[in-house]
């Protein structure tokens, strides 16, 4: 077994504890939707740098291209068009994609050990090689991110460039970001460049202004800095309150030990059957 | 085979047995994941500009191999300088995708000439070219020429060929071009200087 460049924090379908006293620097990306032009530098870097090269779609009529994520484009724009008071237009522009959620739902609901892992640094990363297909996370996601590819029936979706961090770099995304848009760094630098850009709109008039970093979720480590923070909904529907779904908790948090414990009770008594009763013997007769 | 009834249950019961158990997790343990690999390691860094724009974005192209004498290279990354002054490292859509532009079958590598009437594309040599241009350029300038206007005032235009330069070039370049260009006396005068 290799030493990981990242230290795994977390992995699906595993109860042994893992590697837990280096101490690496959480980070995260920071998408300040105040700043995005929309101009779609982000899904071509990603595109470039995680070699996916997507189908070409069709238009749908709006900007939205492709329409949605898919196993082949791990982030897509969303272009909604809002009227927040009457005859003021805001074309809210959201750069969509894994949230990296510091209380994953789709590592929890994963049913396969190792298919999802999360790394001390916050990132949350699919290994496609242990990945069985199940779609679990797609009904864990309280983003509704992962996609599960056509071609190798595997689950795909943004990995944070955990490549890149992993040798110092950041995510191919930001660094192409030509309005500074997309920031990224330590966590709580992130969460400080928020404030600044926060405090910046609401002396422009935003006065709902605010980081999106929700706690349902234990945190992000992708947040984004919205002019509406009291309404989410708006961009596209981001959820005001994302919590993993109460099926994924109760299935895996208290119905998976109790159901396995009745399947290790069933083989012990049959265990004990077998040598306190033994075999049923049965005639010859009767067997034919 | 013969399979009697009781062997058939047997095989049933050691077959759920055992995949219970590894179900509770007395299975041997899969290789622990680790990140992709970088993919950049030890490819070749070559600074070069974005022909996009006037920008002039600057631009890092990594390539397979280390140009060693039996290595073919070939781009297989393009992302932002982060040193170069104009971007910093950040690229519109079009730059980031630079990548499929430098491997697009459709990308011109050579001159090419397409005669009046001719509905066919034909290969041409630099030189051929470059003798072509000229040829073309002196005739028609010698023809169409105005020294003066017809009052009589110096005008020294010409106005019938007109002259698009590439957007890319240095303010040297920029500058030699436009003396050669209005030393002519062309007019018509543009750059691709377009997103």
């Amino acid at each position: 077994m290799a030493l990981q460049s990242l230290d795994i924090k977390a992995r699906s379908a595993t109860t042994t504890p893992s590697p837990s006293v280096r101490e690496t620097m959480e980070v995260a990306k920071l998408i300040d939707i105040s700043k995005c032009i929309g101009c779609k530098a982000c899904q071509v870097a990603c595109m470039e740098w995680n070699d996916l090269r997507d189908e070409v779609g069709n238009n749908v009529g709006v900007y939205d291209n492709p329409a949605d994520l898919t196993a082949k484009s791990w982030t897509v724009m969303r272009y909604a068009e809002v009227e927040v008071e009457q005859n003021k237009l805001e074309w809210l522009i959201r750069k969509d994609g894994c949230m990296h959620c510091a209380d994953p739902g789709c590592l929890k609901a994963c049913p396969s050990p190792g298919a999802i892992v999360q790394y001390s640094n916050g990132i949350v990363d699919f290994h496609q090689e242990n990945c069985i297909g199940c779609g679990y996370c797609i009904t864990g996601c309280p983003f509704n991110v992962p996609r599960i590819s056509k071609q190798d029936s595997k689950a795909y979706k943004c990995t944070l460039c955990s490549d890149r961090i992993a040798v110092g770099l950041e995510p191919a995304c930001v660094k192409t970001c030509p309005t500074g848009a997309i920031v990224f760094g330590a966590k709580g630098d992130m969460i400080h460049h928020a404030e600044g850009r926060v405090t910046d709109l609401k002396s422009r008039g935003y006065t709902n202004a605010g980081l999106y970093d929700p706690q349902g979720v234990g945190g992000t480590h992708v947040m984004y800095v919205l002019q509406h923070a009291d309404q989410p909904s708006l961009y596209s529907g981001l959820p005001k309150d994302p919590s993993i779904s109460a099926m994924v908790g109760l299935w895996k948090g208290v119905a998976k030990p109790l159901l396995s414990l009745g399947i290790g009770l069933t083989v012990l008594a049959g265990f004990f059957h077998y040598i306190k009763a033994g075999p049923n013997e049965v005639e010859e007769e009767t067997e034919k | 085979m013969q399979v009697t009834r009781r062997q058939f249950f047997k095989v049933c019961a050691g077959g759920l047995g055992s995949s219970s158990l590894a179900m509770l997790g007395f299975s041997p343990n899969d290789a622990l994941a680790e990140v992709r690999t970088f993919k950049l390691e030890r490819a070749n860094e070559t600074r070069n500009t974005c022909p996009y724009c006037s920008v002039g974005c600057g631009i890092l192209m990594y390539s397979l191999g280390d140009k060693a004498k039996n290595a073919k290279s070939s781009i297989i990354h393009i992302e932002g300088d982060p040193d170069h002054p104009v971007n910093r490292g950040t690229l519109c859509p079009k730059g980031a995708g630079l990548l499929d532009f430098v491997h697009s079958p459709n990308r011109l590598k050579f001159p090419e000439v397409r005669e009046a009437g001719s509905k066919e594309w034909k290969r041409i040599s630099w030189d051929d070219a470059f003798t072509r241009i000229a040829k073309l350029m002196k005739a028609d300038r010698d023809k169409n020429f105005e020294a003066k206007n017809k009052d009589g005032a110096t005008v020294n235009r010409w106005v019938t060929t007109g002259f698009l330069a590439a957007s890319a070039s240095s303010n040297e370049s920029g500058y030699l071009t436009h003396k050669v260009v209005r030393s002519l006396g062309m007019l018509a005068f543009d750059n691709q200087a377009r997103v």
